[in-house]
């Protein structure tokens, strides 16, 4: 019996020390870097994070904007309808006004004829390219990804121990974490040496790669805010990372306030169940 | 479905006049009202009557989901989200629904843990045993087709990575391979027959479900001691006392899991899986939901060939035969006796066991590359060595500890032995004699 514990211990010694071996290597990044992204994203302040999270409708304005006048140039959002941006703070009637800004395809009408009108409520925002292979035509072989669920479908791996304290700390902004990281990431340098390939911008905060096809997509006072915020890659960053952040998730607040009070129910009725099982348990025979 | 003899008798008219006719009242009333349990059974048994409400919440949620659900690779995607944004509580149900699964599988690891743990499978329990294995196993089928439905990327290259393991068989894997996706690759028929087999399976669980009760209910439950039931002092009636105890398990658990789907309701989830399904753009990763990958990684940790098996075969078989052992752990496990509580080295060997288990699912999540490789193999062989070489051999060689000669006399003597209970708390039901 002893002898299967000694070697037992050994097994386990050799474990632990591979195990450290393993994760050292991990962490070692050489000249060139061969995990991406080359740097953690940074965690930022949203005003949706947490239990009582909620979104900011002038931030969410804002990365309204900006999607519409930087964006959209290239990015579809095909998920999203204008009646949704009701959400946003903004009226039926200013929906409705945004929405006519837009043209879709309609018909086709009784002489069997497509034909494009102005958009309602109901539609969906159109895409810039009529498809995906116009689109990578246009963006050097590269389709622009839809925005429409961007903010849930990017997120760095957090790795251990960091995704056991995820659980407790509620943390779910992987998404515009790194949406923001990314977009204000574009102002570093290569280190000497790196090769970037041609028509690629280099970028530490790019998840599958050191360099990406978009270049930097915006800069310091492109974008003209009237509620006197900074206009700068930062702010306007964090003001789309929220927007998409919403398109993706646009029940968020509703979510987690019907959670709040599910957790306040099922507290106080695993606390009533409880007593009522002392009580039976205790005229037990 | 209960051993004993009957205790039901109608009260009213109407009781009797159904009781002579269709006894369905005396068949509920035998099984889940008087029906003896264990007076000592703590915690871990509340995991069965978790798993009967997962499984009928999956269900719930699962059929109005499938109302909103547009069943073709052209629509998948796009109908979910319409769930998601657009129909009443519709993200609700879908959160429930992808997170019940993990939960359910949750309450199935702690299950079968707890089944291990108490040598729930020994004679003469060994097809309760086994029915559980193939509700487990139904369970993976069924998780791993609905995790195809949304036809994200995950679900597209998991199907195909998945479904391509058969095709490392001799002989028939190609047409095994083709006849799953019915086709050459994944695709469109390939989501309509999982689908369907998706809304099949969860009713085949429900009747193995039934089985699995009913021959629970014929041989009893076993108990932390492991000693059969000996007189009417060991047991108390299913209700209120197991009902009760089940209840506060249940609500403890559900709030757990509400706080999942409420506030990280991604956290199990792969981002991919918000992307649409792509056959030309392959994941830097392509990793199954949580609760397969100690399977991946025992998978991927055969990277050599053993004779005339090569590499993919091997890894394939590793993978089943990780399964297929505990089909036969009633008849690996040599000891005497039930209860680990009574078995100090395989109480040691058992939760070894278990860290070992989710050691592999971490390695699972990680790339076949580098030192993952070696710890995959180490863990791998752990993994089978526990049920093919120390559960024989540990019951033939271990001394356990004095059994106790009954329930009573266990629970009597472990409130003696134990620290004092706080003055003035409720006396515990255990101590009266």
């Amino acid at each position: 019996m002893k002898k299967i514990l000694n070697s037992l211990a050994a097994i386990g010694f050799l474990f632990a020390g591979t195990a450290g071996a393993a994760l050292a290597q991990e962490e070692n990044h050489a000249a060139e870097p061969t995990h991406f992204p080359i740097h953690a994203p940074k965690e930022m302040d949203w005003t949706f994070a947490g239990p009582f999270g909620n979104y900011d409708k002038a931030q969410l304005q804002r990365g309204l904007k900006i999607y519409k006048e930087v964006c959209s140039a290239c990015h579809s959002m095909n998920l999203v309808a204008f009646r949704t941006l009701e959400d946003l703070g903004y009226s039926e009637a200013q929906v409705k006004a945004f929405a006519a800004e837009y043209e879709v395809q309609d018909g086709p009408n009784a002489d069997g004829e497509m034909f494009t009108r102005k958009a309602l409520p109901g539609d969906h925002f159109p895409s810039p390219f009529p498809n995906a292979v116009a689109a990578a035509a246009a963006n050097n072989g590269a389709a622009p990804p839809d925005f429409s669920l961007i903010a849930k479908a990017r997120g760095v791996t957090r790795g251990f121990p960091t995704f056991v304290y995820d659980i407790f700390t509620q943390y779910a902004e992987g998404g515009p974490d790194y949406i923001h990281a990314l977009l204000t990431g574009y102002d570093e340098q290569p280190p000497a040496g790196m090769e970037v390939a041609e028509g690629t911008h280099y970028n530490p905060y790019f998840i599958a790669g050191k360099s990406l096809a978009m270049a930097k997509p915006i800069s310091d006072g492109q974008v003209t805010y009237e509620d006197g915020s900074p206009e700068t890659v930062d702010q306007y960053s964090r003001d789309i990372s929220a927007f998409l952040m919403w398109a993706a998730e646009p029940h968020l607040a509703t979510r987690k306030q019907t959670g709040f009070a599910v957790m306040i129910f099922l507290v106080l009725f695993a606390g009533l169940v409880y007593a009522t099982k002392r009580k039976v348990w205790a005229n037990a025979h | 479905m209960s051993g004993g003899h009957s205790t039901y008798s109608p009260k009213t008219g109407i009781g009797r006049w159904i009781d002579a006719r269709m006894p369905l009242p005396r068949l509920v009333h035998d099984s889940f009202v008087s029906y003896p349990v264990p007076r000592n059974l703590n915690y871990a048994y509340t995991f069965g009557g978790i798993l009967s409400i997962m499984l009928v919440a999956q269900i719930l949620t699962g059929v109005v989901l499938a109302m909103h659900y547009a069943n073709d690779t052209t629509l998948a995607f796009q109908s979910v989200e319409k769930i998601m944004r657009d129909v009443n509580s519709g993200w609700l149900l879908r959160y429930m629904h992808s997170n019940g699964a993990s939960f359910f599988f949750i309450a199935v690891y702690i299950h079968i843990m707890r089944g291990l743990y108490y040598g729930s499978y020994k004679a003469p329990r060994e097809l309760l045993w086994i029915l559980g294995c193939i509700i487990y196993l139904l369970m993976m089928a069924t998780g791993f087709m609905g995790y195809v439905l949304p036809w994200g990327q995950m679900s597209f290259w998991g199907a195909t990575v998945i479904t391509g393991f058969f095709t490392a068989i001799p002989l028939v894997g190609e047409w095994v391979q083709q006849l799953l996706l019915g086709g050459f690759a994944v695709d469109n028929p390939t989501l309509n027959r999982f689908f369907a087999l998706h809304y099949l399976l969860p009713f085949m669980i429900a009747g193995v479900v039934i089985l699995h009760v009913w021959a629970l209910h014929v041989v009893g439950q076993t108990n932390p001691t492991g000693i059969e039931v000996k007189s009417k002092t060991d047991t108390v009636a299913f209700t209120p006392y197991a009902t009760i105890k089940d209840g506060f398990a249940m609500v403890v658990f559900l709030a757990v899991f509400a706080y999942f789907i409420f506030y990280i309701p991604n956290y199990l989830g792969h981002p991919d899986n918000y992307i649409q399904a792509d056959s030309l753009k392959t994941p830097a990763h392509i990793v199954p939901e949580w609760y397969y990958l100690p399977f991946y990684a025992i998978l991927r940790a055969i990277t050599f060939n053993i004779g005339p098996i090569d590499s993919k075969l091997g890894g394939v078989l590793a993978m089943f035969g990780s399964i297929a052992v505990l089909f036969v752990v009633p008849w690996l496990d040599t000891s005497k006796v039930r209860s680990a509580v009574y078995r100090p080295w395989y109480k040691l060997f058992f939760w070894l066991f278990v860290i070992n288990a989710i050691f592999l699912g971490w390695l699972g999540s990680k790339p076949a590359e580098g030192l993952y490789i070696p710890l995959m193999q180490i863990s791998t062989l752990y993994y089978f060595a526990f049920f093919l070489i120390i559960m024989p051999v540990l019951g033939l060689i271990e001394t356990p500890r004095r059994l106790p000669n009954s329930i009573t006399e266990a629970v009597l003597e472990k409130n003696k032995g134990g620290s004092a209970h706080p003055a003035g708390a409720t006396a515990a039901p255990e101590t009266r004699g």
